[in-house]
């Protein structure tokens, strides 16, 4: 075959860039959820422990966790601790439960089921509030 | 790393299955994980989802919860266990980065100061609360 020939049977170069397999990215997602919880248990026990200063340096540092940024961030942290949260069960049953190995993609899918089926409610509740004192114009 | 297999012929493999600290760690993050799944998420619906979420919470609110031991014992355990939990992780992604022996080391160092530091306030804060400060 002649150099041009080899050339041309090789696949395009588009596209070869490694996408990893499902598996992979939970294993990714697990790290840098837990990585980010962690850091706001550090910043979480700190504030929290103004409660032992006086009743009002509480009070002010817990308002900004009501401003909307703030609260658009707890929204992240919820998500971010309940993927966490269900991928570890996975973890776990890949690890104790027989059959895991076998179902750990049917499970990453069930598991993103369920957060979806549990973060739209608890989006709800959590900006519901702040949405309507944004652009509702009341209270 | 070379591997070096201590006397591959002797019946007692020394080392191998005593003292295994990595799988004391392995098993408690699991054991840990899955309280943590009860008490974080617990936490995070009551604090905020249910009834308001944050914007009920102020001194008040957190006064009435740690007058109940039902829940300082919640928040005790939840703050250690997520601390060991958390902290063990984060172990784990020093030993995997980190590139050089003195990174590694000074990086854990100021993990095991920071998780040492948040349980000691957390549990200070936990026990010495005084729910009428403000009367």
């Amino acid at each position: 075959m002649s150099a041009e020939a080899v050339e041309a049977a090789r696949p395009a170069r588009r596209g070869t860039m490694y996408r990893g397999v499902p598996g992979m990215w939970s294993w990714v997602a697990h790290r840098i959820t837990g990585v980010l919880t962690f850091f706001f248990l550090f910043a979480h026990v700190l504030d929290t422990a103004l409660v032992r200063v006086s009743p009002q340096a509480y009070n002010e540092v817990i308002e900004t966790y009501k401003t909307p940024l703030v609260n658009l961030l707890e929204v992240g942290l919820v998500g971010a601790v309940l993927f966490h949260a269900l991928n570890g069960i996975r973890v776990m049953l890949v690890d104790f439960w027989a059959k895991g190995p076998r179902y750990q993609k049917q499970m990453l899918w069930a598991i993103l089921a369920v957060w979806v089926v549990v973060m739209v409610p608890g989006v709800y509740f959590m900006l519901e509030r702040t949405v309507r004192t944004l652009f509702g114009g009341g209270s | 790393m070379t591997l070096a297999l201590d006397k591959p012929r002797s019946p007692r493999r020394p080392s191998v299955r005593r003292n295994n600290l990595e799988l004391a760690s392995w098993l408690f993050m699991r054991i840990s994980g899955l309280a943590l799944v009860i008490l974080v998420l617990g936490h995070l619906l009551i604090m905020n989802i249910l009834d308001g979420g944050v914007h009920r919470i102020n001194w008040g609110f957190v006064a009435g919860r740690w007058s109940s031991p039902f829940w300082q014992f919640w928040d005790l355990s939840m703050l250690w266990l997520a601390e060991i939990h958390g902290g063990n992780g984060l172990r784990t992604i020093i030993n995997d980065y980190a590139r050089k022996d003195a990174t590694r080391f000074w990086l854990k160092i100021i993990l095991y100061v920071s998780m040492v530091l948040i349980l000691a306030l957390g549990t200070f804060v936990i026990f010495t609360f005084d729910p009428n400060m403000d009367s």
